[in-house]
């Protein structure tokens, strides 16, 4: 993917004229710069990305971890832009990779924990983004236990708002830093036609739907693992992945792992348990856990990742966990990365100061 | 749509040598200096002068790509972010002498940008700016070291630098803009 696009000059040049551009003056369109391929405001889930529109991800992300490289590892290009993340539930990774990432290109960070705001109030959702907005936000970042929220934010505020995460549906940065994670390490950066599995509790993951999409996009042979009552509905939507791509849904853990490339372990919330969906955590973990014995069935270079937070001996085997083939450490470190691609490639689509 | 043609491959084949003479004899030899050009023509011809270097001084010069994407004064006024095509500077800039090198300077923006960009990399000692075009209208106080070819242009021209390595061949063109009207309406 090579979409040039040479210092594009700005499309309404400010006092000041037109920056950065040695070439003239920026006629309006026809004659504008090749337009880049990100055309997103909000970021809500991964379903709306074309391929080409991830490769831009990836490809803006490869230039963050230059940037986090550095031995100052910032750099000036969100100076001036408000980030305010507002998260409704509880979150450490997420929400400090989002923080972390927003203070690496400069951007001045706000962060809300609901449990200490206006929203333990009574504040509804709509007031509280309408509030943030008057306050001078230009990004949102948020994260909501009801799945659809951050759509309801997206109409109200004026800036981009880009989902941490919503109930069971999506969490688009996570998709993206796992593909971004496994495309590095995979020979030739390819998932096409790997056996890529997701093993544990799909039913309440927002992690696994978002993942569905892109993997399957980028042409991996996607399994979804668990016991049949954290599958429901995925046999259904097994048919419908993107372009028309299948999924494999299965309760069957050794066919699931024979041969695989990747092994995506999926947290089992304890709180499911009250539920009725699965007997005990020890259950699970004697027939679902990722265990050296049962890893032993997937290649020799299977990759193993984890989105976290873990329960290591329940979902994963703390010696797996930490076993050389496991990326869960890249995974966060490559969250940052991408994070920060993520929060450039919105802040262009803001429209401040153009005409768009 | 093709313009006037300002330099031919020759021209620019010439210029490159004379900078690259330029440039040795100002840091009076080779030690210390590194190229490093902005992305995207001036890494071409960054590396077109260190080759004229080894040829003409038998040394092998470092060159280093810088893209100023992150830096430019201008990201909250573009309607969608430019794509960003990398940046490679993998030598110590520590003590050196820098000479940035780019295809055209016209307002300085970039150069202000790529200065900007460097300092993050280390502390240099100097930074020197090689062009192959100038064509003027400079909005902050920055000049050129070493120029290939002064051009007087107006601001509704635009100059098109060609390389063989990034358009197929070499030359520089000078053209009108067609949008003339709408460009001088969006600026008033």
């Amino acid at each position: 993917m090579t979409a040039e696009v040479d210092r594009p000059e700005a499309a309404s040049s400010g006092p000041g004229g037109a920056p950065s551009s040695p070439h003239g003056p920026a006629p309006s369109s026809p004659h504008g710069p090749a337009p880049s391929p990100w055309h997103h405001r909000h970021l809500l889930d991964v379903d709306v990305l074309s391929r080409a529109e991830i490769e831009l991800v990836m490809r803006t992300t490869d230039e963050m971890r230059d940037v986090l490289a550095r031995p100052i590892p910032k750099v000036p290009a969100l100076r001036g832009t408000s980030v305010t993340i507002l998260f409704y539930e509880a979150s450490t990774r997420t929400r400090v990779s989002f923080e972390v990432a927003a203070k690496n290109l400069s951007a001045d960070v706000v962060n809300i924990a609901a449990a200490s705001s206006s929203v333990s109030k009574g504040e509804s959702l709509v007031d509280t983004v309408r509030t943030i907005e008057a306050l001078g936000a230009d990004m949102l970042v948020m994260r909501h236990g009801v799945s659809g929220a951050p759509y309801l934010a997206a109409e109200v505020f004026g800036g981009a708002v880009l989902n941490g995460g919503d109930g069971w549906h999506a969490h688009p940065s996570q998709a993206l830093l796992d593909l971004y994670t496994l495309r590095s390490r995979l020979p030739g950066g390819s998932l096409e036609g790997r056996k890529v599995v997701i093993l544990g509790d799909v039913l309440h993951s927002r992690v696994a739907r978002s993942n569905v999409w892109t993997l399957t996009a980028m042409g991996a042979d996607l399994w979804l693992c668990a016991p049949s009552t954290l599958l429901r509905g995925f046999e259904a939507w097994g048919s419908r992945g993107a372009a028309g791509r299948r999924f494999t849904v299965t309760s069957d853990v050794g066919a699931a792992l024979r041969d695989a490339d990747v092994v995506m372990a999926l947290r089992i919330q304890r709180e499911r348990m009250a539920s009725g969906l699965l007997p005990s955590l020890r259950e699970y973990a004697a027939r679902y856990g990722l265990t050296q014995e049962r890893l032993r069935a997937a290649s020799p270079d299977v990759i193993v990742m984890h989105p976290g937070p873990m329960n290591e001996g329940v979902e994963i085997a703390a010696d797996v966990a930490v076993d050389p083939r496991s990326v869960i450490t890249d995974q966060v470190t490559n969250g940052v990365a991408v994070r920060m691609a993520l929060l450039y490639l919105l802040a262009g689509a803001h429209g401040r100061g153009s005409e768009a | 749509m093709t313009g006037r043609r300002i330099m031919a491959a020759e021209d620019v084949r010439r210029a490159t040598t004379r900078i690259s003479h330029e440039i040795v004899e100002k840091q009076a030899g080779t030690a210390g200096l590194v190229l490093v050009g902005i992305q995207r023509r001036g890494v071409p011809l960054a590396r077109r002068i260190a080759q004229a270097i080894l040829e003409h001084e038998g040394v092998e010069v470092p060159v280093g790509a810088l893209d100023i994407t992150f830096y430019r004064d201008d990201l909250s006024m573009v309607a969608q972010q430019p794509v960003v095509k990398g940046t490679q500077i993998p030598f110590d800039l520590n003590g050196r002498t820098v000479v940035l090198v780019d295809d055209v300077l016209y307002t300085g923006r970039t150069i202000r940008a790529a200065m900007d960009a460097l300092i993050d990399f280390g502390r240099p000692q100097a930074i020197r700016l090689a062009v192959l075009v100038d064509r003027g209208h400079r909005e902050l106080p920055i000049r050129a070291d070493h120029v290939g070819k002064n051009v007087p242009t107006s601001r509704e021209e635009t100059v098109r630098v060609q390389l063989e390595e990034t358009d197929g061949e070499d030359a520089v063109e000078i053209e009108r803009l067609p949008a003339l009207e709408a460009a001088g309406e969006a600026r008033a």
